[in-house]
């Protein structure tokens, strides 16, 4: 049994103003998380921050003691993003996670350790041993895997590789060429708008029995629903799991920080439901869809 | 520019050979591939003889072993690309690394392709599989606007294939998994996306209903024709409109591109459908065999027929057909 796992934020998938974006990190560096991944993932429109107020943001968050990772966008079209993405995978002083194989091709050319995000398909342990012997320092297991797929991946993990899990947040399902939240307000994605900037937890799409079901966020569709995985530390503890990522949340993310770091000392952690903005899942932990509650 | 056409079983194959496909792609009976329906697709015996057929004729078969195995089945994987290496196809269309891995090892000879469900959108993605695995071609997602898509090719160490026509992916291939946010099934894992035994119609006051799993995907008017409930093609109602928020059943069709793919440098044109019947097959290859010959011949003074787009026009999704994310406005 290693030590207690450490907890991450993942990088915010939605559009927030620059000063909340600098509101909500200036937050973080008091939270308890020990890991804080840094970035636009999502759409390289969003502009409230450049590539240089990331960097800023990372020095800043790295002084307060946290390990910082910068995180890199997930569907790469464009030769400007290209552009970026080679940025972000040359700067010498911070770690990178790799959210398509473009970044990782560029990070083995570095010759630097990487993690990679879930939207890199690691399915088995062949290819966490390929990544592995290239370089490869941490993995975050794929949004749709299970707790027995990550059993048997555990038992065959190469040496020093580790295992974080998507623990809590909208669950980043998809991605595409077309903007879903300028199709939903009838503009093109060429002329967007920023209407991201108006639903800072993704835009609600609702089935025609009025369940809520998806939310639109920009190219990238995420659950309405939240995964939570709060009640389930001691499995995955006992796992041997050694990063559990928070992904954050316009409101509550420091509450929801802290109930996991109260769960990881076995103290008894407050339920989340009242922090979550419709309700909570667990599905693909237990085997099951994605959006079913099967325990907790 | 070589026309790749798909086959779920035998007669498709032999349709789709003997009617100008210089290339047809099929998968095994198993979870291996991306078109896992029930009664489609290929045992060894009929492989062997579908090999045999397109041979005679100078027709290559490239078979696709292109979903991602987890721990528990992957000797099931590891079997395929056996049983792919003994039949001697021409290429094998893989998306797991460690599937590619394993095939490039255990079989150097195996020409490796990459399939669209590897989900690679640029060249930096291409040249890790063509410099660990030695790949020769790769498919891209249905995610590139046309002038994405020749700096790819410009750039890319191997061939690039696209898709030309059929059922269009609005999300990028590989990393989707709608499908099993709500039946805990998806083409990554279990081969098919909103797999039929998930699939209910019922009639209703307020009309006939579409569900995949619990959920409603479509509510169809009397003179509706219901589709097939995948999710991206359903309808929703996000604010106050209920409307086709992510894409309207339609399929991809680039035949009015096809000069622009040809100057583009486009090695192959790759045609969707292995589910489909040996009569669409047989129909879209015609079709496109003759658009790929008019456009090889005088490409300056070519323009796609209205007989062959009214034909496609049959045949594709919801009767409609659309340029999709080539077109920029589309995306």
């Amino acid at each position: 049994m290693s030590s207690n796992p450490r907890l991450s934020l993942g990088p915010n998938l939605f559009y927030w103003s620059r000063d909340d974006i600098f509101d909500f990190y200036a937050e973080v560096a008091e939270m308890p998380v020990d890991i804080v991944y840094l970035g636009e993932t999502v759409c390289s429109k969003r502009r409230s921050l450049r590539t240089e107020d990331w960097f800023d943001l990372a020095d800043r968050l790295s002084s307060a003691g946290k390990e910082v990772v910068l995180s890199t966008l997930s569907l790469l079209e464009a030769e400007s993003e290209m552009l970026t993405l080679r940025r972000l995978c040359e700067n010498s002083r911070f770690m990178v996670e790799a959210n398509d194989m473009g970044a990782v091709q560029l990070l083995i050319k570095q010759g630097v350790p990487f993690v990679t995000g879930p939207t890199v398909n690691i399915y088995n342990p062949a290819t966490l041993q390929v990544l592995a012997n290239k370089g490869l320092k941490r993995w975050v297991m794929p949004i749709e895997l299970s707790k027995e797929t990550l059993a048997e991946m555990q038992a065959e993990r190469p040496e020093g590789v580790e295992t974080e899990i998507f623990a809590f947040g909208r669950m980043p399902l998809t991605l595409s060429a077309r903007c879903f939240t300028a199709r939903s307000h009838n503009l093109p994605k060429d002329d967007c708008q920023y209407k991201c900037l108006d639903y800072p937890d993704g835009r609600l799409l609702s089935t025609q029995e009025k369940k809520p079901f998806l939310a639109l966020n920009g190219i990238q569709t995420v659950s309405s629903l939240t995964c939570n995985l709060l009640p389930e530390t001691a499995e995955i503890k006992r796992l041997d799991v050694d990063v559990l990522r928070i992904s954050p949340q316009s409101q509550h993310t420091g509450c929801i920080v802290e109930a996991f770091h109260q769960a990881l000392q076995d103290e008894p952690p407050p339920p989340l439901d009242r922090y979550v903005p419709l309700g909570t899942c667990d599905g693909y932990w237990h085997g099951g869809a994605g959006m079913e509650r099967l325990k907790g | 520019m070589e026309l790749v056409c798909p086959a779920g079983n035998l007669p498709s194959l032999k349709a789709a050979v003997d009617n100008g496909a210089d290339a047809v792609y099929i998968g095994l009976r198993d979870d291996t591939n991306a078109r896992h329906f029930p009664g489609l697709n290929f045992n060894e015996k009929r492989a062997t003889d579908g090999i045999v057929y397109a041979r005679r004729k100078g027709v290559r078969v490239f078979l696709a072993i292109n979903t991602y195995p987890r721990p528990d089945g992957w000797e099931r994987w590891q079997a395929a690309v056996d049983t792919a290496a003994r039949l001697g196809v021409d290429a094998l269309i893989c998306a797991d690394i460690g599937v590619l891995d394993y095939a490039s090892n255990r079989w150097p000879d195996l020409n490796l392709h990459l399939s669209v469900q590897a989900s690679s959108t640029n060249y930096e993605a291409l040249r890790f599989y063509q410099e660990n695995f030695g790949i020769k071609r790769a498919v891209l997602p249905r995610v590139l606007s046309l002038s994405q898509v020749k700096n790819v090719v410009e750039n890319s160490p191997v061939g690039i294939e696209i898709f030309g026509f059929g059922s269009l992916c609005v999300m990028v291939e590989g990393r989707c998994i709608l499908s099993s946010y709500v039946t805990g099934e998806s083409p990554n894992t279990c081969g098919a996306c909103s797999p039929a035994k998930f699939v209910t119609y019922k009639e209703t006051p307020q009309g006939m209903e579409s569900r995949l799993g619990d959920v409603l995907t479509d509510r169809y008017g009397k003179k509706e024709q219901a589709g097939y409930p995948t999710i991206c093609k359903g309808r929703f109602e996000v604010g106050e409109n209920t409307f086709y928020a992510i894409e309207e059943p339609t399929s991809l069709n680039t035949l009015e591109l096809l000069p622009e793919l040809q100057t583009a440098g486009i090695e192959a044109i790759k045609i969707e459908g292995r589910q489909r019947s040996p009569a669409y097959v047989a129909q879209v290859t015609r079709v496109w065999r003759q658009a790929i010959d008019a456009c090889k011949q005088n490409p300056d003074r070519f323009s796609a027929r209205a007989e062959w787009n009214r034909e496609l026009g049959k045949v594709s999704e919801g009767a409609t057909t659309t340029l999709g994310p080539y077109y920029r406005p589309w995306q």
